[in-house]
């Protein structure tokens, strides 16, 4: 009976909100007769094809015939909007943490606001508003932090008392709120009749559009999409988009080399009833009650309510038959939780009749985002899904990013957060993806403050030292599957429930990351950082130089033993990648990069590097534990341990040479700490790690060794203005802009990429400046701590937002970085960055809406270094995201 | 010695079954939420059966208990065909055509009954052929009779129920020339059963009786408590018309003869039952069949053995008492169960029993709202009155299993006393019989919403 009321409801539900229902069926039928004059017979070849026809694919079909390409062909299995987006509460919301995020619902929001006029098919859009709400303090100050990225996007929200909650709806009980955020241009639509009218708009434009035909796999060929096998025949293509939804994961591994797509579905619960005694009016906006776990909209006069309860229910884990997702049941028990939630809220609901409890399965990822992006093994696979139940507010953004990628190469904004390559094979198990979805889609209401850890499948790659470090006292957090120490908690330390403190303020561990501190600062720390992402490329003849010195912007072409901070730069400049390589030989080369970048580096090397097979490429991220001995005196503990000296005068910075530590020979050791400090990192085979640790351990003894952790790390290399990859670097940034000229020779003699945008920059200057900002009246022990995302006023006018923070103990002060622009005060148009704009500014953070006054500078404190460095070695490069 | 708890546990769940009824079909909303089953047996082997299953050619769900004597086989006969034999009765005229032109043909046959067995619950291979060519020529029978007219539930249960004892009666008479099978046939006609069955196709419940064994509805009344309907009469010497009748049926010079210690001829406790034609048959029947059986049955002294005072035979029928009842929002459930639960417990025990443990495990069945109309509120109390009752945590998943814990262990105080539990469920088999019968129950538990729907829509 559920499946056939649900059948029935979701028809209702479309022509209630639609009055004019048979004139929208009309226009429905003809959209399809023009994408199908021939139901029967699909194309023998198309340049794009899309499989998916739910808000996903239609946007990206619509995208693409919008920029020109007309060749496009969209597959769905069943009907259009059909799937998720088909039950979907069609709230557009663009009140999001992440700035990209951000981005894509307001896009969709404008988009959607002039589809209906575009299209002629009616989306149900209404501006209604958002209100979402803060029982806590804590959960005012996320409202807060969010707010300051919506203003200064230009986004309309405001902070308001529980009483104007009240003025603004009126059923809203507000004696437990403390505040509340809203949204006045947030809407709702009718998100199928948003997809249909995609459709419609992209039928118009020449995309065909076949129902009814199932992908059953794609072809691929030399590492390239050659075409769609479907139950209704073949189509070649070049360009293929996995739009499949809660599919996507099976899609991508039907055919015969797996496109690893993490997507895990969960029940999802929403509401429905009549409508009140007087009909609630379509106008009212809607409410999140994130601490309630709820979420309330008006719909057809009575209401819409779901949320995303603590015990979330995962399905399909093995597998799935599409048609159960019409069969799922009601599961009140479940929905209890949630119902008690919206009659604290709304009491006066009460007498509302119930019309029904939907069941909607819904995609969720490992971390919260979605995916979408080209896959790394597959060249012209694309990928759109995944959208953690905000597809309606992602789905024209998105399908604008992806788009743009397809038909330029690269999205116009920074999409890494998004990427499908931040994820491998390993985030792929059922297993994994089943456990992990169910933290993920509760944290979606969750606190989230800085610096919180996912807690489900955690300890899958590990260091040899995982078990000696967890002894000593070892916190954990995870970076691409990869157990990182954050710190050690001292024996006897009564703080036990550390993990668990949540705070916006300074938090537990504040003394505990500073005695770390002080040790790397005066005498020597031990971190282990095996995770990072290690490459070696080699050749049989000149090959590997020739081709990393086109890659890489700095020169390569450097003594054996030395090593190279370099960025790998895409055509525009920015960084794909910033890394260490060290030459080991004339023909080899040993590369470190960030952990994260363990895909997306190896896609980009293997799509770049030519297909010979006297060059190689190797991941040997698993053979090697490397241990980071950071301190003045790191230099007494290996020399005493391989009686070899480690002075400047023989181990100069910047310096990789294969020596014995203690028993154990063949250690690469390199001069990098990649904090700034004095120090080596040591890349021991992994049989050696617990020898080399418990030798280092031991000798370091008369010297104060200790272990330490990544916060450690990050208040070190941020206090010396080190930008690291994936959290202040990323595709849309030049060296140049983040003052690494030094790192760019632009006249090395042969030409990389990069180097015309570089070489333009440098002689007109850029148009955004990487930058260090101190807080002046922030008081540590008060006031919030920064995180990351916040806005940066110049002279009280917006220009820009921070990208990482972290407590400098030797400033004894907070230490921002961020990124300054220059918009014309009357246009709004981008100027370029002078030193005298950064130099002439006062400048002031806003934390969750309250301002300090930051001294901006360009160029780290030069007292901070230790004094045998010359400029030229000044190691400027780091890796760590937090 | 003792049996701990856990081994208690073990005894008293090796037989229960549950079923939920799927909310919906493919035909209807079902009236019926599921049911529970369980069987605890005294003798060895149990002699008591039970049975359900789904009508898949009609609606309705039919389910009953069967309570054997003088030996399981008669039981274990009419626990495998009764309910094929009130299906086919209840088939309109062009189904039961279609049945036969397949078999004719050889064409596969529509499923009539979906069965819902326990593993235990078997049924017997070698006699499907004998039995379905006794069913076969009674639909031949009715489609030959073709009345034309719709099927009336309590005539189908009559008919269904006489026609299967007459069947039985004639194959023991007929014989087959398989030994086994001949053996079977004889030892199920001279052992008997009784039989209550339950019929419950949307709000209507048809019961149709034939022996001791008891329907009870369980009623909530408007205060909550719990009340007790019988839907049938027992068919034993303290049911004063069934004595009138047997009295009747016979002359008045047998009067004192035919009731003696409260037993039919002084022998059997039920006054009507399958099988057992040694108060069917005729004497010289009777001795035609046993001399010309198998040794087996000749050498036995009970087959052997005319009743007293037999003179105008047949004595016993298993003719049913059908009692018909429209199920109300406020029936709750219906309890069928053997005599050996109705000797230890009242009824008004079971009901309450019964009522308090399913409002108590309600939790773990789904609510739906289907197309009911209910408020936010009172769904709201709903939900919080099952997650309250999750704290008292039941042992029994089972409403069958649980009344069978209270009549096996219920002391003076009518609570659940382990020990008295421990003892009687560790009696040797040869002194269980002496303390406590078979006992089989099937609760069978109503969606009351399904229920005030078609009240309703009246």
């Amino acid at each position: 009976a559920a499946g056939m009321f649900l059948r029935l409801l979701s028809d209702i539900q479309w022509r209630a909100a639609h009055p004019k229902w048979r004139r929208m069926t009309g226009s429905q039928r003809s959209a399809s007769t023009t994408a199908e004059p021939h139901p029967l017979s699909l194309p023998a070849q198309a340049q794009v094809v899309i499989c998916g026809g739910g808000i996903m694919g239609t946007s990206v079909a619509y995208h693409l015939s919008k920029m020109g390409f007309k060749d496009i062909v969209l597959l769905e299995q069943g009907r259009l909007a059909a799937g998720t987006t088909r039950f979907c509460a069609g709230i557009v919301s663009t009140a999001r943490p992440m700035s990209i995020e951000l981005k894509m619902a307001h896009y969709s929001n404008k988009l959607y606001q002039q589809l209906e006029q575009e299209t002629g098919v009616q989306t149900g859009y209404m501006k209604t508003g958002s209100i979402s709400l803060a029982q806590t303090q804590d959960r005012l100050i996320s409202l807060k932090r969010i707010a300051s990225s919506l203003n200064v996007m230009g986004i309309p929200c405001e902070i308001i008392s529980p009483k104007k909650v009240a003025q603004l709806h009126p059923l809203i009980n507000i004696h437990d709120l403390v505040g509340a955020m809203y949204v006045p241009e947030d809407a709702l639509v009718s998100s199928a009749n948003v997809s249909l009218a995609l459709a419609t708009a992209a039928s118009r434009n020449g995309v065909q559009i076949h129902e009814r035909t199932s992908v059953s796999h794609v072809t691929i060929q030399r590492g390239r999409v050659t075409g769609v096998e479907t139950d209704r025949g073949r189509i070649q293509c070049e360009f293929f988009v996995n739009c499949a939804g809660q599919w996507a994961y099976e899609l991508g591994h039907s055919g015969e080399e797996p496109v690893h797509i993490p997507v895990h579905a969960c029940e999802h619960f929403y509401l429905l009833t009549h409508p009140l005694q007087e009909p609630l009016s379509s106008s009212l906006p809607t409410v999140v009650d994130p601490d309630g776990r709820i979420y309330i909209r008006n719909w057809q006069g009575g209401i819409l309510s779901g949320g995303f309860e603590k015990n979330p229910k995962p399905l399909f884990t093995e597998g799935r038959n599409q048609l159960e997702i019409q069969n799922l049941q009601e599961d009140w028990d479940h929905f209890g939780p949630l119902l008690s939630a919206l009659l604290r809220r709304m009491p006066g609901l009460e007498a509302l009749q119930i019309m029904q409890l939907v069941n909607c399965p819904e995609s969720f990822t490992p971390d919260m985002r979605c995916i979408m992006g080209e896959s790394p093994t597959a060249r012209g696979y694309f990928v759109l899904a995944g959208m953690n139940s905000a597809g309606i507010s992602y789905g024209g953004g998105a399908g604008k990013y992806l788009a743009e990628w397809i038909v330029n190469g690269y999205p116009s904004e920074n999409v890494w957060p998004l990427d499908l390559k931040r994820f491998g094979t390993l985030q792929s198990s059922r297993t994994f993806l089943r456990h992990r979805v169910m933290e993920v889609m509760p944290l979606m209401y969750d606190l989230k403050v800085p610096r919180w850890d996912f807690q489900t499948g955690r300890q899958l790659r590990t260091s040899p030292l995982y078990d000696r470090l967890d002894a000593q006292g070892a916190r954990w957090m995870e970076k691409h599957g990869f157990e990182r120490v954050k710190y050690f908690v001292p024996p006897g330390s009564d703080l036990l429930d550390l993990d668990h403190s949540k705070t916006f303020y300074k938090p537990d561990w504040f003394d505990i990351v500073g005695a770390e501190v002080k040790c790397c600062k005066e005498a020597v720390c031990v971190i282990d950082m095996s995770s990072f992402t290690k490459f070696e490329i080699s050749s049989t003849g000149d090959q590997a130089l020739e081709n990393l010195q086109y890659l890489f912007s700095n020169d390569l072409d450097v003594p054996v033993g030395h090593v190279v901070h370099t960025g790998m730069l895409n055509e525009k400049g920015g960084y794909e990648n910033d890394c260490s390589i060290a030459r080991l030989s004339k023909r080899s080369f040993f590369m470190i990069s960030p952990t994260d970048q363990q895909v997306h580096c190896w896609a980009w090397l293997k799509n770049h590097l030519p297909d010979d097979s006297n060059l190689v490429l190797e991941d040997v991220t698993w053979k090697y534990t490397a241990l980071n001995l950071i301190g003045p005196r790191a230099v007494d503990v290996l020399s005493e341990l391989s009686y070899a000296p480690m002075t400047a005068e023989h181990f100069p910075s910047l310096f990789c040479k294969e020596m014995s530590v203690g028993y154990a020979n063949g250690i690469r050791v390199m001069s990098i700490t990649h904090t700034g400090e004095p120090g080596f990192v040591l890349y021991i085979p992994i049989e050696y790690a617990l020898h080399v640790y418990n030798e280092v351990m031991n000798m370091g003894q008369k010297y104060g060794i200790r272990n330490a952790g990544y916060y450690a790390l990050r208040s070190l290399r941020i206090e010396k203005f080190f930008a690291f990859w994936g959290q202040d670097l990323d595709a849309f940034t030049t060296p140049m802009e983040c003052g690494r000229e030094f790192q760019v020779k632009l006249d090395k003699g042969m030409e990389f990429l990069g180097q015309e945008v570089l070489l333009e920059q440098k002689q007109n200057g850029v148009y955004k400046r990487f930058t260090m900002f101190i807080l002046e009246d922030h008081d540590t022990d008060m006031d919030l701590w920064p995180w990351w995302g916040e806005p940066i006023f110049r002279n009280g006018r917006y220009v820009g937002k921070t990208t990482s923070s972290a407590y400098s103990y030797t400033l004894e002060r907070h230490v921002c970085l961020g990124f300054v622009h220059h918009f014309d005060e009357q246009t709004g148009e981008e100027l370029v960055v002078t030193t005298d704009f950064i130099n002439q500014g006062e400048f002031e953070i806003d934390i969750a809406g309250q301002r300090f006054q930051a001294k901006a500078k360009l160029y780290p404190f030069s007292s901070l270094f230790a004094q045998r460095r010359r400029k030229d070695d000044v190691e400027l490069s780091g890796y760590q995201r937090e | 010695f003792y049996l701990t708890p856990p081994q208690v546990n073990s005894i008293l769940k090796a037989n229960e079954y549950s079923f939920k009824v799927p909310e919906f079909d493919g035909k209807n909303v079902s009236s019926i939420l599921g049911f529970d089953s369980n069987q605890l047996p005294a003798n060895a082997p149990i002699e008591d059966r039970r049975s359900a299953a789904t009508c898949l050619q009609t609606r309705g769900m039919l389910l009953g208990v069967f309570d054997g004597h003088a030996g399981c086989a008669c039981a274990q006969a009419v626990s495998e065909r009764l309910f094929y034999y009130i299906a086919v009765s209840l088939l309109p005229h062009e189904t039961l055509l279609e049945i036969e032109n397949a078999v004719e043909s050889g064409r596969a046959l529509l499923p009539i009954l979906q069965w819902h067995k326990h593993p235990n619950d078997y049924f017997s291979k070698e006699a499907s052929k004998l039995y379905f060519n006794s069913l076969r020529t009674y639909w031949q029978e009715l489609i030959d009779l073709n009345s034309g007219e719709t099927t009336d539930v309590r005539e189908a249960l009559i008919n269904a129920f006489k026609r299967l004892d007459n069947d039985i009666s004639l194959e023991a008479q007929v014989g087959d020339p398989n030994s086994f099978l001949n053996y079977l046939v004889l030892r199920v006609a001279f052992s008997g059963s009784t039989a209550c069955v339950a019929h419950v196709d949307g709000v209507d419940l048809h019961v149709a009786n034939t022996g001791d064994s008891r329907a009870m509805l369980g009623v909530q009344e408007e205060d909550g408590s719990w009340s007790a309907v019988t839907l049938s009469y027992d068919h034993n010497a303290q049911n004063e018309h069934e004595v009138e009748r047997v009295k009747m049926e016979h002359p008045k010079s047998e009067e004192k003869s035919l009731v003696k210690q409260d037993r039919l001829l002084g022998l059997l406790m039920p006054f009507r039952a399958f099988g057992d034609v040694k108060f069917k048959w005729s004497i010289e029947l009777q001795k035609r069949v046993v001399e010309s059986g198998p040794d087996q049955l000749n050498d036995n002294e009970y087959t052997k053995f005319i009743p007293p005072n037999y003179y105008t035979p047949p004595y016993l029928t298993a003719e049913p008492e059908v009692i018909h009842h429209r199920l109300r929002p406020q029936d709750k459930f219906l309890v069928l169960a053997t005599d050996g639960l109705w000797e230890t417990m009242h009824r008004q025990d079971v009901a309450r029993i019964v009522g308090e443990y399913l409002t108590g495990v309600h939790h773990q069945q789904p609510i739906a709202v289907g197309g009911y109309k209910v408020t936010l509120g009172q769904m709201h109390g709903l939900l919080t009155e099952r997650r309250a009752r999750i704290s008292s945590v039941f042992e029994d998943q089972n409403a069958a299993t649980h009344l069978i814990r209270h009549a096996v262990g219920n002391n003076e105080f009518g609570t659940v006393d382990h020990e008295r539990l421990s003892k009687m469920l560790s009696l040797p088999e040869e002194l269980a019989r002496m303390y406590r019968d078979d006992i089989t129950i099937i609760v069978v538990q109503f969606n009351s919403h399904v229920i005030g729907a078609y009240q309703n829509e009246e």
